[in-house]
């Protein structure tokens, strides 16, 4: 039995296995998955050496606990939370040395909702076309977590990024996404239109990997008829028959039958990924 | 600037595919090239065949070089997504206007052959829609030839169209929590197989033993867009 692997001692509420995901098989309806805040996820990989392609854990509000049998270098990103090793204190955002054996706690998030652990080496969990990412919507890639999961690890790292911390953005107390017009703009009222982008939203506590839902003003429809089910895109803003407008994020299916109004940049897409349910959103034209 | 709130940005100007599917150069309606935020444009066409033959073309001319690159295609019903583009929306949607699409080539790899035992839970609903026995349906079904036109729902899972239009059927009015991995079904204008168990509304009229994803195989999905495809009844030897 190899050492170089992780326990899972406690798995929190969703914690999945993340890299940047599979693109490119979308034609074949695989979703791109992969790191929802992915600066954070590749920040955290930077910190311990590994490369930006290597496999690390997306955890979700109250984090994660994993007893490494050998010594690693792990760093925890995202969504800020107390970090200990053996219950005393460690560095939240910087590199912490966990000894072979000892407890790396990830607790409740202070604020946002998803942290990353990375560990130097990677997890070598089985690639499934390119990526160690589990896809939630279509299954492929590891399972989420369960307590007692075992999580073989890469080849130790020889060299550090020449950091030991980088700077990250708070979570929002208030989203703002820039959005781009869809190609089913048209299928709202212009009334609709123009409550999209000056009324205000709050995120669903419905809200997940797939897609960040929101409650606020309904959007009508100007067009009725039904739409034959055309691709989709990550950001893109679905609006569906309950008018309440979803964002597709890394999970979204690769079609979809209900029109798309808007797209958010994608660049705005890592701050919807750490927006809680209840913060406002506002859509910026 | 509010580009959201105005119909302007809605579409490319009149740009149109100009020779699409029909040897009549100047008989073709403009297609649609609509804006999908920065990095993506949707092709809009009259007909799943006409999207078919784009996404072919499209597919043929990146494996060529001869198209900038982008990340995805993906054909839908009446459309064809193009994601992750390498160029401007502008420039590519340019391009996409100039492009001479040729019809859907015929098929030419190997036709699919799926075997099927029609006996599925909603065989006699089918045969009812259909007017015919329920003898009759796995009869009429494996007797027609069926292609790829797109894939969605699940990893493996594709839209195939063949079914002469007399044939669709609605979904059920109720989807089922569980449909079975192996499930052969009808919906609309289309015919599936379920890749692996969940839920699912379109009318089931048999089953089948092939394995329509499996992820340690090359190629994961045993049906592509395009790829052509008959059924066959379970134990029939031609």
């Amino acid at each position: 039995m190899t050492d170089r692997a992780l326990v899972v001692v406690r798995a929190g509420a969703l914690t999945t296995v993340q890299d940047r995901g599979r693109p490119g098989h979308a034609h074949l309806g695989v979703p791109p998955s992969g790191m929802l805040d992915a600066p954070a996820g590749l920040l955290a990989n930077r910190l311990v050496g590994n490369a930006p392609e290597a496999a690390l854990l997306e955890t979700t509000v109250n984090g994660v606990a994993l007893r490494p049998r050998c010594t690693v270098t792990v760093a925890v990103t995202g969504a800020p939370c107390p970090v200990t090793v053996d219950g005393r204190p460690a560095a939240w955002g910087a590199r912490v040395r966990v000894p072979a054996g000892a407890l790396l706690g990830v607790g409740t998030v202070t604020s946002g909702v998803r942290s990353y652990v990375a560990v130097s080496g990677g997890l070598d969990v089985d690639p499934v076309l390119g990526s160690r990412s589990t896809d939630l919507l279509s299954g492929l890639g590891p399972a989420p977590l369960t307590n007692g999961t075992v999580l073989p690890l890469g080849a130790a790292v020889s060299s550090y990024a020449p950091v030991d911390l980088g700077p990250q953005p708070a979570p929002p107390a208030e989203l703002v996404l820039r959005i781009a017009p869809g190609p089913r703009a048209d299928w709202l009222t212009d009334n609709a239109r123009t409550t999209l982008t000056t009324r205000t939203y709050r995120v669903s506590a419905t809200s997940n990997r797939i897609g960040l839902r929101t409650e606020g003003p309904p959007l009508e429809r100007a067009i009725m008829r039904e739409l034959p089910s055309e691709g989709l895109v990550l950001g893109a803003v679905q609006v569906p028959p309950n008018g309440h407008p979803v964002i597709f994020l890394a999970d979204h299916p690769t079609t979809g039958g209900y029109p798309v109004v808007a797209v958010v940049r994608t660049t705005d897409l890592p701050a919807a990924a750490q927006a809680a349910p209840g913060t406002p959103v506002r859509f910026v034209g | 600037m509010n580009t959201f709130g105005s119909h302007r940005m809605n579409t490319f100007g009149s740009l149109r595919v100009n020779t699409f599917g029909s040897p009549h150069v100047n008989a073709s309606p403009p297609r649609r090239i609509l804006p999908v935020g920065d990095d993506a444009l949707l092709v809009e066409l009259d007909s799943g065949t006409e999207a078919q033959a784009l996404h072919a073309e499209l597919t043929r001319l990146r494996a060529a070089g001869a198209f900038p690159p982008v990340r995805e295609l993906i054909p839908a019903a009446r459309t064809v997504l193009l994601d992750g583009l390498g160029e401007p929306p502008r420039q590519v949607a340019a391009r996409l206007a100039a492009l001479v699409i040729p019809p859907a080539p015929a098929p030419t790899g190997d036709v699919i052959d799926i075997p099927v035992r029609y006996d599925g839970p909603d065989l006699a609903d089918v045969a009812a829609a259909w007017d015919v026995p329920v003898s009759e349906v796995g009869r009429i079904h494996s007797a027609l030839a069926f292609r790829v036109a797109f894939c969605g729902f699940a990893p493996g899972f594709g839209y195939l169209t063949g079914l002469p239009e007399r044939y669709a059927v609605p979904r059920r009015p109720t989807p089922r929590p569980s449909v079975p991995a192996g499930a052969v079904a009808l919906a609309g204008p289309y015919t599936g197989v379920y890749p692996r168990s969940s839920p699912g509304g379109w009318q089931i009229i048999g089953s089948t033993d092939a394995v329509l994803w499996d992820h340690t195989r090359t190629p994961a999905a045993l049906l592509a867009p395009g790829t052509p495809v008959r059924f066959r009844i379970h134990g029939d030897a031609s």
